[in-house]
């Protein structure tokens, strides 16, 4: 095993989530087979999928919402009756009804409505979380201070169900090569739940239905799930934007917003400088106008499923990128997602940022060309493109430089230790703390995917903080020397060794092992 | 992307201010900080990230062609939200009071139809631009302030940091070391552990040691009771930022020079007009920019706070009362040291004729000419090493003259 351990750990680190305590094998496995360890779940295309029970689809989740929505509205003009002395809302602030906003100073209203509300579970919060062994450690509980002790309401019970099912299927994959792919599609094509609470309700929902389908599939067919997806179509304000000379547009004196548009094609696509103009971004916004979701009344569609609103689509042809597309309705902006899917840049752009998360800052420029090579030649079969990265000698040779992000530290934490969490909570905090929050990036552009970006002064801190943490809730079975083998086994350095062996106890044992190189560099 | 309902999910208040602001200063003094002419000059850059609207915030009401192009989001000098009037022709939008108020005491300036050299419309490479300096994107390795520090003599270094975030905005970022801090919200690591670990990584990984090190020493630097976590939506985030570098800038060991980010800006849609969305976030720039003044005290006499955007808006807005990417922009000047009550502007006129590529607000002045003068006024920096180490390339540029009081 000695000669092939170091190969173990790019197999279990740069590929996957690190290898499982307890009794997995994981090290013994990757060491006798690295790229077969990593490769065996590419051949199982729908264990990608994620269902689980209290997963919803986005037509239900969006109901949902909308109810919740209702809810709260009435609940607001119930108290607003009984006290008259308040402003009555003026009838400007209405909206149209798929997009009731959501600055209705909800922190008011749902304290009005807490003793109404029909799933309260006031036992739900942060403190009683942190008594179960499994969902925070000990100290967690600190920042609850600053946590209303409020019920969850609907949105976000189910953004933690969401999380937990993702958090959970981390935990028990064998190397986790599929789940990490599924993370870094999910961020090539973010959204934010910031955005709303329709994003914050979709969030689970656009990558299971969206992302994970297509992992193992064709990019065009990801690129048309993902853009015609309610939570992207919300995120991005498409839902908003009316072509000018429809009749929608005209009735309502709206027109264009160009921020999927151009978004489609600077972040998703082509990339900057991967040859389109202004007038392209316009006209890809024309084309994609009437794309939007149904809202509450269901007038278009199901409520909360994606639909063609032909009374908001821009009449007529349009040119993009330099080819004319006929006027075809829906048709139309499917057949130029089409093209955009295997353009050159595309293929160049892609291939580029996924040997960049896989490999290097500065990925080896023939990695580069073969990966993009590949997906031109398979028309976009991104496992076609994961088994030529995987196939490929840089990325067994390339020096362990990239850092893992605070997503992949946290998981690899976790199975190490063995631990299926119950509850998300820790882990959703531990994100928030280390600038990864779940599903929330700060832009379109999504989280960083550079060294510099998670090796920052502020974030080693707060990591070793966490690791500490961690170390301090260790169970009395668990030797961390033994974790150690677990984890590099002789590919572990001297001094990392040395240093877990001298620790004062064996709490700061395992936080020194969890910020060890070997578990922070992949 | 502004959400007041979604603090309830962040637990923490680092967690919150990830999301919308961050801050980090220069870890030493200049060495002229005490000379003997009293002065002891301080700046403090804002970078606003999304791109501001400057046409909204700082509207041509005397423009005849303004009201028709900003439609139902243009400000207007009378109505019931009248815009502060300026001077003649310029307004500033009412959520900003306490900016109007500097202004009238000539301690705030505006410049409009300024942008950096950059002329296509990604936040992402023009933000590049704004921060790194260099005159096209993809130069993201140092920042401009961080090159204009390695050419300032170098005295003590601060007692204490600050910045909020576990990342330096690239406008800081470079070889000049940068101090940063964020309050403290969870059971922290032992002194020993961490001793141990950074041995480790002084033997095993060289990068990882000095991030570490220098994390450790930011969070013992910081103090003080303001800085505590409190819950607040993002207008109170930005002045409760604002308020905590200040406390930690205005000491007599505290940094001089600073840089912070707020999010946000990217108004698409259903912007606003005098109210609305735009006209919160505005607020709460005012609000900081207020928080500076009182917090720097007697220091504001030598401050200047510059704000900056990567780019600006549309003329003519959307089709959902929103505004996309555009090019010409505001920048805004404030503090003690400014000479202000001025709004500088060549204005290139709203006729289409006259708009950037017939939608936005053409550029007539370099925002590097702006920085430029702001830095050889506070730190007497030469055009030579503006022209060439702190803006390489930019000797067309030159440093504004009678920026600073």
């Amino acid at each position: 095993m000695a000669r092939d351990s170091q190969a173990a750990l790019v197999a279990l680190n740069r590929f996957g989530f690190g290898a499982r305590g307890g009794a997995s094998g994981d090290l013994v496995n990757a060491a006798s087979d690295p790229r077969g360890f990593v490769k065996a779940e590419l051949a199982r295309p729908f264990g990608v999928l994620l269902e689980a029970p209290g997963l919803q689809s986005t037509p239900q989740l969006g109901q949902a919402a909308f109810a919740y929505q209702d809810q709260v509205k009435q609940a607001r003009e119930a108290a607003k009756a009984a006290t008259p002395t308040e402003a009555p809302v003026p009838p400007a602030e209405q909206k149209p009804d798929n997009q009731l906003r959501r600055n209705l100073s909800l922190d008011t209203v749902m304290t009005e409505i807490a003793g109404q509300m029909a799933e309260t579970k006031p036992a739900d919060t942060k403190p009683a979380d942190a008594m179960k062994p499994d969902s925070a450690p000990p100290g967690a509980a600190a920042p609850a201070a600053a946590k209303p002790a409020q019920p969850l309401n609907v949105i976000q019970k189910i953004f933690r169900t969401e999380a937990l099912a993702r958090l959970q299927r981390a935990m028990l994959v064998d190397c986790g090569f599929t789940e990490r792919l599924v993370v870094f599609w999910s961020n090539h094509f973010c959204i934010s739940a910031s955005k709303g609470e329709l994003a914050r309700m979709w969030a689970g929902a656009f990558e299971r239905e969206a992302i994970r389908p297509h992992v193992l599939g064709r990019f065009a067919d990801m690129l048309k799930a993902v853009e015609q997806h309610p939570a992207m179509l919300f995120f991005l304000d498409n839902q908003q934007s009316l072509g000018p000379d429809s009749r929608a547009g005209q009735n309502r004196k709206r027109g264009l917003n160009e921020n999927l548009a151009r978004e489609i094609m600077e972040l998703h696509t082509l990339g900057v400088g991967g040859g389109y103009t202004q007038e392209d971004v316009t006209s890809l916004a024309r084309i994609i106008t009437g794309w939007t979701f149904a809202g509450r009344k269901g007038q278009i569609g199901a409520p909360g499923s994606f639909a063609f609103n032909a009374n908001a689509h821009q009449p007529g042809p349009q040119v993009l990128l330099g080819k004319t597309y006929e006027a075809n309705g829906l048709a139309q902006g499917e057949a130029a997602l089409a093209d955009i899917a295997r353009h050159p840049s595309t293929a160049n752009f892609i291939a580029t940022k996924f040997a960049r998360h896989f490999v290097a800052d500065d990925p080896p420029p023939a990695l580069v060309a073969r990966l993009r090579d590949v997906f031109v030649r398979t028309d976009g079969d991104l496992k076609a493109v994961a088994t030529a990265l995987v196939d490929s000698d840089e990325a067994w040779m390339a020096p362990l430089t990239k850092m893992r992000s605070p997503y992949d530290f946290l998981v690899a934490s976790g199975r190490l230790l063995a631990r299926v969490p119950e509850d998300p909570g820790f882990y959703l905090n531990s994100l928030n703390l280390l600038g990864q929050p779940l599903w929330t990036p700060a832009g379109p552009n999504g989280f960083p995917d550079t060294a510099a970006a998670w090796a920052a002064p502020e974030g080693m801190k707060l990591r070793l903080d966490i690791a500490s943490q961690m170390g301090a809730r260790l169970g009395p079975n668990i030797d961390p020397l033994d974790l150690l083998e677990f984890a590099a086994g002789d590919a572990a350095s001297a001094e990392t060794r040395r240093t877990i062996e001298r620790a004062e106890s064996r709490q700061q044992a395992l936080a020194l092992l969890l910020m060890s190189p070997e578990l922070q560099r992949r | 992307m502004i959400d007041c309902v979604e603090n309830r999910l962040l637990t923490s208040r680092r967690g919150l201010l990830l999301g919308g602001a961050s801050f980090a200063a220069w870890a030493y003094l200049p060495k002229f900080a005490r000379a003997a002419d009293g002065r002891d000059p301080r700046m403090v850059v804002v970078i606003l990230r999304g791109a501001l609207d400057g046409l909204a915030t700082v509207a041509p009401v005397g423009d005849p062609d303004y009201a028709g192009l900003h439609g139902s989001i243009a400000l207007a000098a009378d109505g019931a939200h009248p815009a502060i009037k300026l001077d003649g022709f310029f307004a500033l939008h009412p959520e900003m009071p306490e900016f109007a108020r500097m202004y009238r005491d000539q301690r705030a300036a505006v410049i409009h139809a300024v942008s950096t050299p950059y002329r296509d419309r990604s936040h992402f490479d023009g933000q590049d631009v704004l921060e790194s300096g260099y005159a096209g994107p993809g130069r993201v390795q140092s920042g401009w302030l961080n090159r204009a520090l390695e050419a300032l003599p170098r005295g003590e270094r601060v007692s204490s940091g600050l910045a909020v975030g576990p990342t330096t905005p690239l406008v800081l970022r470079g070889n000049a070391p940068t101090v940063g801090w964020a309050p403290v919200a969870l059971p922290q690591a032992d002194d020993d552990t961490a001793m141990r670990l950074v041995d480790l990584y002084r033997h095993r990984d060289p990068v990882l040691a000095s991030a570490l090190s220098q994390g450790l020493q930011l969070e013992k630097a910081a103090t003080g009771d303001d800085m505590k976590p409190k819950p607040g939506n993002q207008v109170a985030q930005m002045r409760q930022v604002a308020r905590g570098a200040a406390k930690l800038m205005a000491a007599d060991d505290g940094p001089r020079i600073a840089a912070l980010a707020f999010d946000g800006w990217d108004t698409h849609a259903n912007e606003g007009g005098p109210v609305g969305r735009l006209a919160f976030l505005l607020g709460g720039l005012d609000g900081a920019l207020a928080e500076f003044e009182s917090g720097l005290g007697d220091r504001w006499r030598d401050t200047i706070v510059v704000v900056a955007t990567e780019f600006g808006r549309t003329a003519r807005i959307n089709g959902t009362d929103g505004t996309d990417h555009g090019t010409g922009t505001i920048a805004l000047l404030a503090g003690g040291a400014v000479k202000g009550g001025r709004v500088i502007s060549d204005w290139p006129g709203l006729k289409p004729a006259n708009l950037y590529e017939g939608r936005d607000l053409k550029p007539t002045t370099d925002l590097r000419s702006v920085i430029k003068g702001v830095l050889q006024g506070q730190f007497d920096l030469s055009d030579q090493v503006l022209a060439q180490t702190v803006f390489p390339d930019s000797a067309g540029a030159g440093p504004m003259k009678g920026l600073v009081a």
